[in-house]
């Protein structure tokens, strides 16, 4: 497959984005946002509940269960995240491609507007 | 300003959650008329991008943290009614996956992040766009619209939270909009960032500059 200007652009793009998620994820503040830093203040910090049981959640705050170290939880967070989004718009993305595959017409737009 | 589950009553939450599901029926017919293969990629390098930002909080003074919400940022780049979207998938996902922001609250947390953070910013970015084509104004719209974005979208947090009768609402709203003006500060640097890196390199990326929305 040859790799043109686009690929290329996608290609960073994604590495970029994997280096966020990853990479500078480990360095985020931990103080509490701005809600949680309002609910402090006035005491009502303590009403936040969670309303399923913890197994429910996949990765409960960001950290991957899998593996002992703290960073590496993190990390594998992110990874996992970012995945999973682009999982699901490339599932949209493919049934956007098979339901548009009979009708041509619409997609010919992508091909005139290049990326 | 993920709002966890406990902070808001069950009829706020039903409220805010119809009010966020027209939100999104009204965006995903608004779409149908740009859906295009390029467009759903873009949607999903930018959602998966507003997720990750979304995880590096910066830290603010006073013991406190923010980190990007992306509204401005995905309406600006793909247009309000993708937007709307990309910031729903990140919201479900980090409330479904990573016990971010409450199950019952995520009708809120939508509707104050996705809907109102989201269609607010773009009629203020389209507003002042309307004034000058020129780089300067434009720059000036995404500043004021990101800034905007967050400041909206706490008042309506606090709005809801007042509603619900978890504290008064006056000092609420004036607590939230006090600590998200200055969180908007750092979503407007990092919303201007990096639609100026775009701007740069792959202008045509930016939808709502160069007709990309029809």
């Amino acid at each position: 497959m040859k790799i043109n200007k686009n690929m290329l652009f996608t290609i960073i793009g994604v590495l970029i984005i994997l280096i966020i998620a990853m990479g500078l994820s480990l360095i985020a503040s931990s103080f509490p946002d701005g809600l949680e830093k309002v609910a402090e203040n006035y005491g009502f910090i303590d009403r936040a509940t969670v309303v399923l049981s913890e197994g429910f959640f996949l990765i409960p705050d960001y950290a991957f269960q899998g593996v002992e170290n703290e960073y590496a939880q993190t990390s594998l967070a992110g990874l996992f995240g970012v995945l999973m989004i682009f999982a699901l718009f490339a599932i949209v993305y493919l049934i956007y491609k098979l339901v548009s595959a009979g009708r041509t017409g619409k997609d010919n737009k992508d091909k005139a507007i290049k990326i | 300003m993920h709002i966890p589950d406990g902070f808001i009553d069950l009829k706020t939450a039903a409220a805010t959650g119809a009010l966020s599901a027209g939100g999104l029926a009204w965006a995903i017919y608004g779409i149908k008329k740009y859906f295009r293969a390029r467009v759903i990629a873009m949607m999903g390098v930018m959602s998966a991008l507003i997720f990750a930002l979304q995880m590096i909080n910066f830290t603010i003074p006073g013991g406190t943290s923010g980190h990007l919400l992306g509204g401005a940022l995905a309406a600006i780049i793909l247009g309000p009614h993708a937007g709307a979207i990309v910031i729903a998938v990140v919201l479900i996902v980090q409330a479904l996956i990573f016990m971010d922001g409450g199950i019952v609250a995520l009708g809120s947390n939508i509707f104050n992040m996705a809907i109102i953070g989201v269609y607010g910013s773009f009629a203020i970015y389209w507003l002042l766009s309307r004034i000058s084509k020129s780089k300067w104004m434009f720059f000036i719209a995404i500043a004021a619209a990101s800034w905007a974005s967050v400041v909206i979208a706490s008042f309506f947090a606090a709005l809801e939270l007042g509603v619900s009768g978890t504290y008064a609402i006056g000092i609420t709203i004036k607590a939230m909009l006090g600590v998200h003006a200055i969180i908007g500060l750092g979503e407007a640097a990092i919303t201007l960032a990096i639609i100026a890196f775009i701007y740069r390199v792959r202008p045509e990326l930016i939808l709502t500059r160069n007709g990309g929305l029809k």
